[in-house]
């Protein structure tokens, strides 16, 4: 994991100093405080055990596999929504609704427009490309409002957020497809034969692939320029508009992987409840990785880590056995801390307050 | 850019207006009933239409996609309330009790003679059911109740959530174990199913020493959330599944298939699940669940016939007619049953 380091190194610079001023700082002692708390509270957080599974599979099980599991989604995507507010200085709200649509899309090629089927009708493989297809039509589509009519990102992306559901359901004319083919729920479940699940192996997968892109393209650096400053970006030959289309456009191709998991889950769809308000997680778990959400630098293996610790605070509050519908509650405590926290002012303060009694050790010596 | 931005918007909201609208065509006028009726404790007589005149119906109704017995429910009212059948039918569907108010408004003020609604909130209907009534609008409800006067509306087509819960409970409380600890997982809090569904089993495990909650937990209808809550509580001793619905079921049963835990007929843990699907009754049949209680979803040919009788001038018999329902467990079920009741 890689961490920014274009800050001055000064040697009388105090350790705590050089820590606070990390990027990454707030998502690793947000974890660190996650963990701490289920190591004191009850370390069995952390055990693993191999069992047997329904089919006969020795399958990995425990409360961090269910992390690491459950956070695929969310993980990719924090990935698309760093990108797309980097460039645009906003967010797609629509995330949740074209994921919909994606599972739908897919749900309807492998069932071949039956109700329910018990054989994919057609090679699952085609059924993801079509899905992702699909829904990097609906990413063009944001992102053309976004860059070339200059609308408010969440404004733009408002419209997909309303309509994406109904049209997802329009594409299976309103019945809820159901496949019974195992070879399906492969992707969401466990490979036979494979103890780990197979969500994870996406979405490491998908991780490698980011870091391959940021690392040999020029991506990111066009769209913290673009998103930094796109006039300047313009004079410097970078087609700003473009950029911007492009990451929605790629935002639309993480959407679609990530609903081809959420369906590949239990092999259905239910239009209105499927990933609802995972684009609130989404965009928290930008902001919990450091980034500014207002656009430019930003650190795409933060946001993943804060997809990590979005999943982690789920699953320890499920342990125990906080009321589900506490839950956006207890998200919203970790929000204000966060931006509390985050905020200029508040990190000024706090590094001075470090910086005061050193001083005074000092002199007094 | 803003002006740009507003037609845009606006662009939106009336393509939106046009695809729930359905059919806005405007319904035309019955000839007005007369005004004596209006305040009147009974209800109206039907505003006869003469000769093959179509019978104007407004439809309420939750958004069809939130389950697959929602879909069923709106699937089959749709195919019921149409012109070959003497009606000139406008849907809406929404699960914004505000939106529904509205648009129920709207209906009453087009003089539809037949407003049918399934209520998205109990409450908030006062206004419109007296409208209605002023206006010479029938009202009839349809799979779930409101709280207001039963004068309020001349029949309603329910299911009897408690009765439902009460049959599941006395089903799994037949079934002898000698211990219950059981993982309940709840629907959206305040609906008329979570109540009906829970209140039976709060009872039956405030009652009985061995009945003890694992967990309970609202999934909030939601099949991700109650794999992730089974997933949670997996290490405990526990051995029923009691989900409100059939797909949190399915999400809870995923939970204990990836751990390998035995489940359905004869098994370590008992599945109970609720709704008509016909997967979770193939589940049932095939032994991997134990019990599906069934909550009918298809309520149109009564509600069609109450309309039929009240134009030829026949009030229904009761105001409150609960549909059919009964509990399916894998012993005794039978394709036959799946193929009548599955949707």
């Amino acid at each position: 994991m890689t961490t920014p380091v274009n800050k001055p190194k000064r040697p009388e610079e105090s350790l705590f100093k050089r820590l606070t001023r990390q990027q990454l700082f707030i998502p690793f002692a947000a974890l660190a405080l996650l963990v701490l708390f289920n190591l004191i509270a009850d370390p069995s957080f952390f055990a693993v055990s191999i069992r047997e599974n329904s089919l006969g599979n020795p399958v990995l099980s425990g409360h961090i596999i269910s992390v690491l599991d459950n956070a695929s989604e969310l993980v990719l995507l924090a990935i698309g929504m760093t990108l797309v507010t980097a460039s645009s200085g906003g967010q797609d709200i629509s995330v949740g609704a074209t994921m919909a649509i994606a599972g739908s899309v897919i749900l309807r090629m492998v069932c071949g427009g039956q109700a329910s089927a018990d054989t994919m009708q057609m090679p699952l493989v085609l059924a993801v490309l079509i899905g992702i297809g699909v829904t990097m039509c609906f990413g063009a589509f944001n992102g053309a409002l976004v860059a070339y009519l200059n609308i408010q990102p969440m404004v733009a992306t408002l419209i997909m957020f309303t309509a994406g559901r109904s049209i997802a359901a329009w594409i299976n004319n309103n019945q809820l497809p159901i496949i019974n083919d195992l070879a399906f729920k492969y992707a969401g479940t466990f490979l036979p034969g494979i103890p780990v699940p197979t969500p994870i192996f996406i979405t490491a997968f998908m991780i490698a692939l980011f870091w391959l892109i940021l690392k040999f393209t020029n991506l990111g650096l066009y769209t913290q320029s673009v998103g930094i400053n796109p006039h300047s970006s313009r004079l410097n030959g970078i087609d700003p508009q473009k950029v911007k289309l492009l990451t929605y456009v790629i935002l639309g191709v993480c959407v679609a992987v990530a609903g081809f998991m959420r369906v590949s889950r239990s092999g259905s769809i239910n239009y209105s409840r499927i990933a609802e308000n995972i684009e609130m997680d989404a965009i928290l778990a930008v902001a919990l990785g450091g980034n500014a959400l207002s656009g430019g630098r930003f650190n795409i293996y933060g946001s993943i880590l804060g997809a990590y610790i979005i999943q982690f605070l789920t699953t320890t509050l499920y342990k125990y056995e906080v009321p589900s519908t506490a839950l956006p509650a207890y998200k919203a405590v970790v929000v204000i801390l966060l931006v509390v926290f985050s905020s200029p002012v508040v990190r000024e303060k706090l590094v001075s307050l470090k910086k005061a009694p050193a001083k005074a050790a000092k002199e007094a010596t | 850019m803003k002006k740009i931005l507003s037609v845009l918007l606006t662009a939106v909201l009336v393509l939106s207006l046009a695809a729930c609208g359905g059919s806005p065509a405007p319904a035309p006028a019955p000839a007005p009933t007369p005004s004596s009726d209006a305040g009147s404790s009974t209800p109206a007589p039907a505003p006869a239409p003469a000769g093959n005149e179509l019978i104007t119906v407004g439809v309420i109704n939750n958004d069809p996609n939130e389950s697959g017995y929602r879909t069923a429910n709106d699937a089959a009212m749709r195919a019921t309330f149409t012109e070959a059948n003497g009606y000139k039918a406008t849907f809406y569907n929404n699960n914004d009790a505000a939106q529904q108010i509205a648009t129920a408004q709207q209906m009453v003020q087009d003089e539809v003679d037949f407003l049918l609604l399934s209520p998205a909130s109990t409450t908030g209907w006062d206004t419109v059911l007296k409208d209605a009534q002023a206006a010479g609008t029938q009202v009839i409800l349809f799979d779930r109740m409101l709280e207001a006067d039963e004068s309020m509306y001349v029949a309603a087509v329910v299911s009897d959530m408690p009765a439902e819960g009460k049959t599941a409970v006395d089903w799994l409380a037949a079934q002898g174990l000698s211990e219950y600890n059981i993982i309940h997982i709840q629907g959206h809090m305040g609906s008329d199913a979570q109540l009906g569904r829970t209140g039976a089993l709060d009872e039956k495990v405030a009652a009985e020493d061995n009945w003890n909650y694992v967990i309970q937990q609202t999934a909030d209808w939601d099949e991700a959330t109650a794999k992730t809550i089974v997933e949670s509580v997996i290490d405990k001793k526990f051995n029923v599944i009691y989900a409100e619905n059939n797909g949190m079921a399915r999400g809870a049963v995923a939970a204990l298939d990836a751990k390998g835990i035995k489940h359905g007929k004869g098994q370590d843990v008992i599945v109970m699940g609720f709704d008509s699907d016909k997967w979770a009754f193939e589940e049932v049949l095939a032994g991997r669940w134990n019990y599906m209680g069934l909550c009918n979803p298809l309520q149109a040919d009564t509600v069609d016939q109450i309309i039929k009788d009240l134009v030829a001038g026949k009030a229904p018999a009761q105001k409150i007619i609960y549909t059919p329902e009964q509990g399916f467990d894998c012993d005794t079920l039978t394709q036959a049953d799946v193929d009548k009741y599955g949707t």
